[in-house]
């Protein structure tokens, strides 16, 4: 007997150390609350459900979206935001000017902003920021989009001249995302865990697994944030993120993936169920550079079969909206071009003839996604219509699908959420993209685009992307919804998701 | 008993060494390329290149094999490919939560196990027996996560008793803390006890069958009062035996449970790191599993010739 007992009390000490080893380990924070008897709202507080953990703090080393979302509009800010409706508006920069020859940028600079370190903004942090993304100090792959800057220079603390190559409209707006955001040069020594910015909030608190705590800073030089604490918390999925809504563990779900869970919240009063725009087009790619999407009657065929307003309704529930071109509405040269391609299958047929390919067997790539899956059947069926044998061969995400579809280029068709801003160019405008498509039609109509003025640069791109429609480079299904659930009482949610910047600081209680 | 330990010392590290072979193969027969997957897509093939060299990828196997194997027994698990940071402080984080769900798991287990799998056995012949049997043999069918979801529905969402995921250290706030981790205790405890309680059953029903016991009640002791003083400590062998092995299936049990609940536990990290291709956080988690396991199997093997004389003769 006494032998077991010491069984008993050795596993008593091993207990009681792991449970102590925590204890220390808890200075680190840890999501607050008590679960469901929390569930009465703190108006000082609120929690947002996120999937998707940042891995680390350092979107300069580190590509997916999940550090901007957190980070950008939050912590750190840029010259310039991407307001909600996709506009160009002022934010460190107060105003700017564009010499005439469309070169150079001259920045007049907010004066009283600090970083949260304690430093004043200055001309010299936009040089070094910028300079910086075109140094080997960045390694995410989202550098390119400063290639076309020539030379930053302070003109004074307030005032600072950027030179660029040549005139461009995407440059300017790509300011406003992560490539924009303004650094201090003593912030950027450990960017990984510590972030440093002139942003509205500072990191409270990081539990890793788990969430990440906002805290308004006091002395923030704009409007302050409407409530003093913001708690992002990251589930593995959909599921568990409803779950802990109506447990009351959290008050937003932001980008809800999985819409055949809303009816359980659309129908109760003390939810709200909002649908926003997101720069996510369901594109689904044909690889121009092999048969038979090789002949751009095949591809025509495979634009009249799709009904994709059938395609959102089976697939995403309704939610989402058909787009007819891969361009999101917020973008200036969005054009509704959906009536390009009419639901047709008789037409379908009839290109499929043409080509000489009737009956045809095709091997339909699909990433292991909700949409991927979701979308697949309902295109695999009206494929089926019109001849197109399809069959589906699934490719984990995003390794397999990165290797096999995306680097090396050996797929036939798949289906992916292009997710990236303003990224037309980036998916049309390079022969040697996965999407293998011959931009020697586009190419200096767009160049020509980015260097004109605002106007030219709108229906410069517009003619570019109806060069991309006719030769049915890419079906863009629909444009993906972002749709956030939330408690009634939650006001300022910021529903379109515009860039990658998810902007808290507007959220708050009625 | 000196060779006996030896004998176990040396399989323990024999299997260790196995199996950090076999887990660095497998890692790398998964396809996909580290690097490409930590750049994302519209990565430069030169900075693919640039940063398989950073990571080491680009390395003889061999090389990195040797590398990352002699480095795990001193702690040093490497950096990960993805957070670009040192894997094991993040490895040792996680492995606080996950030993303090299984070990709390255990507990309850054996408090469920102990006493019905004894009041089974003893009433082996009566209905309230055969009931426990029945049911244990239905809990040895529920899987871990399908336990975990029937638990959130009905006590989370729908009586919102207790909140449907998320974990707070004890440290931090111990009310928090209970409420928390009580349903995924109970959901892994749950067919823990199931099973263990057929285990404790059986064990009983042979002790009680045996020369000794008869002895015993011969000599005027009760069923009950004859277990007590001469039966469970024979009893339990076996169930120590089977205990060990079923506490090396509850820590696979709470990877899946982790994820049902969100818990930061070495199950959640292990899945985002397949998820990310962060090939050495994938390669050290499982090794930190393996070797939980190997040293449960060892401190069992001892504890076992502690308690039955016999062995310790033999050896």
């Amino acid at each position: 007997m006494r032998r077991s007992n010491n069984h008993g009390l050795a596993l008593a000490i091993l207990l009681a150390g792991s449970l102590s080893l925590t204890a220390c380990n808890a200075g680190s924070g840890a999501t607050g609350g008590g679960g469901a008897a929390a569930a009465t709202a703190d108006k000082s507080k609120v929690t947002v459900a996120l999937t998707g953990e940042p891995v680390n703090l350092d979107f300069t080393k580190t590509a997916g979206a999940a550090i901007p979302q957190a980070l950008m509009s939050n912590v750190y800010e840029g010259l310039v935001k991407i307001d909600q409706d996709g506009k160009i508006v002022p934010l460190l920069a107060e105003s700017w000017t564009v010499s005439p020859d469309g070169k150079v940028y001259t920045f007049k600079l907010r004066q009283g902003a600090k970083f949260s370190n304690g430093e004043a903004f200055t001309a010299s942090d936009v040089k070094f920021s910028i300079e910086r993304v075109k140094s080997d100090a960045w390694v995410s792959s989202l550098k390119s989009k400063m290639d076309v800057v020539d030379s930053v220079s302070v003109v004074s603390d307030t005032e600072v001249a950027i030179a660029l190559k040549q005139p461009s409209n995407a440059w300017l707006f790509n300011m406003g995302t992560p490539v924009g955001a303004i650094f201090d040069p003593s912030g950027v020594a450990d960017l990984a865990n510590t972030a440093i910015g002139t942003g509205p909030y500072d990191i409270k608190a990081w539990n890793r697994g788990q969430s990440i705590e906002f805290a308004a800073r006091d002395g923030y030089w704009g409007e302050k944030p409407k409530v003093k604490t913001v708690s992002l918390r990251y589930f593995a999925d959909a599921v568990a993120t409803t779950n802990a809504l109506k447990t009351g563990d959290v008050d937003v779900v932001y980008n809800m993936q999985a819409p055949e869970l809303l009816s359980s919240f659309t129908s109760d009063s003390k939810f709200q169920v909002l649908e926003g725009t997101s720069n996510g087009e369901i594109v689904l790619s044909m690889n121009n550079k092999v048969a038979p999407f090789n002949d751009v009657r095949v591809r025509k065929a495979v634009m009249y079969a799709i009904d994709r307003q059938a395609v959102v309704d089976t697939a995403w529930g309704g939610y989402g909206k058909v787009i007819g071109a891969p361009v999101p509405p917020t973008d200036p040269y969005y054009e509704d071009l959906n009536n390009l391609y009419p639901h047709d299958p008789a037409k379908a047929k009839q290109l499929l003839k043409e080509a000489g390919a009737e009956n045809l067997d095709i091997t339909f790539t699909v990433p292991t996604r909700p949409y991927a899956t979701a979308v697949s059947e309902i295109v695999v069926s009206q494929l089926a219509e019109v001849g197109i044998k399809a069959k589906i061969e699934s490719a984990e995400f995003p390794a397999v699908w990165l290797d096999k579809v995306f680097t090396k280029h050996n797929y036939q068709m798949s289906v992916v959420l292009a997710v990236e801003s303003r990224d037309l160019l980036t998916m049309f405008n390079n022969p040697n993209y996965y999407l293998g498509y011959d931009n020697s039609k586009i190419k200096d109509v767009a160049a020509a685009a980015d260097s004109a003025d605002e106007a030219g640069y709108a229906s410069g791109m517009k003619q570019v992307v109806r060069t991309i429609a006719e030769d049915a480079a890419a079906d863009a299904l629909f444009l993906f919804p972002n749709i956030v659930v939330a408690k009634a009482g939650v006001t300022g949610v910021p529903a379109n998701s515009v860039t990658e910047a998810l902007d808290l600081s507007a959220i708050g209680w009625k | 008993m000196a060779i006996r330990l030896l004998i176990n010392l040396a399989r323990f590290l024999g299997t260790y060494v196995a199996a950090t072979v076999l887990v660095f193969l497998l890692m790398r027969a998964i396809p996909g390329d580290p690097a490409q997957i930590a750049l994302g897509v519209n990565a430069t093939p030169e900075l693919v290149a640039r940063t398989q060299a950073e990571f080491g990828t680009d390395r003889p196997l061999v090389t990195q094999y040797f590398d990352w194997a002699f480095g795990l027994p001193f702690g040093d698990f490497g950096i990960s490919y993805v957070t670009h940071q040192d894997i094991s402080p993040l490895v040792l984080d996680r492995v606080q939560v996950s030993l303090i769900l299984v070990l709390l798991a255990m507990i309850v287990a054996l408090l469920i196990a102990i006493p019905f799998g004894t009041f089974a056995a003893v009433r082996h012949r009566n209905p309230s027996g055969i009931l426990i049997s029945g049911l244990s043999q239905l809990g040895v069918a529920v899987p871990n996560f399908l336990a975990g979801i029937l638990l959130v529905v009905v006590f989370a969402v729908g009586l919102g008793w207790f909140p449907a995921n998320g974990w707070t250290p004890p440290g931090q706030d111990f009310g928090g803390f209970l409420s928390r981790v009580f349903l995924p205790v109970l959901a892994l405890a749950s067919v823990q006890g199931a099973i263990l309680t057929r285990y404790v059953r059986s064990a009983v029903m042979e002790v009680m069958s045996e020369d000794y016991l008869r002895t015993a009640r011969s000599k005027g002791l009760g069923p009950l009062e004859s277990l007590l003083k001469h039966g469970l400590r024979n009893a339990a062998i076996p169930v120590l035996t089977v205990t060990s092995v079923q506490l090396a299936a509850l820590i696979i049990g709470a990877v899946v449970i982790e994820r049902v609940f969100v818990i930061p536990g070495l199950g959640s990290m292990l899945l985002d790191a397949v998820g990310n291709r962060d090939l050495l956080t994938v390669q050290s988690v499982v090794m930190v599993l393996v070797a939980i396991t190997l040293v449960i199997n060892l401190v069992v093997d001892v504890l076992y010739t502690v308690l039955d004389p016999r062995i310790r003769k033999k050896a």
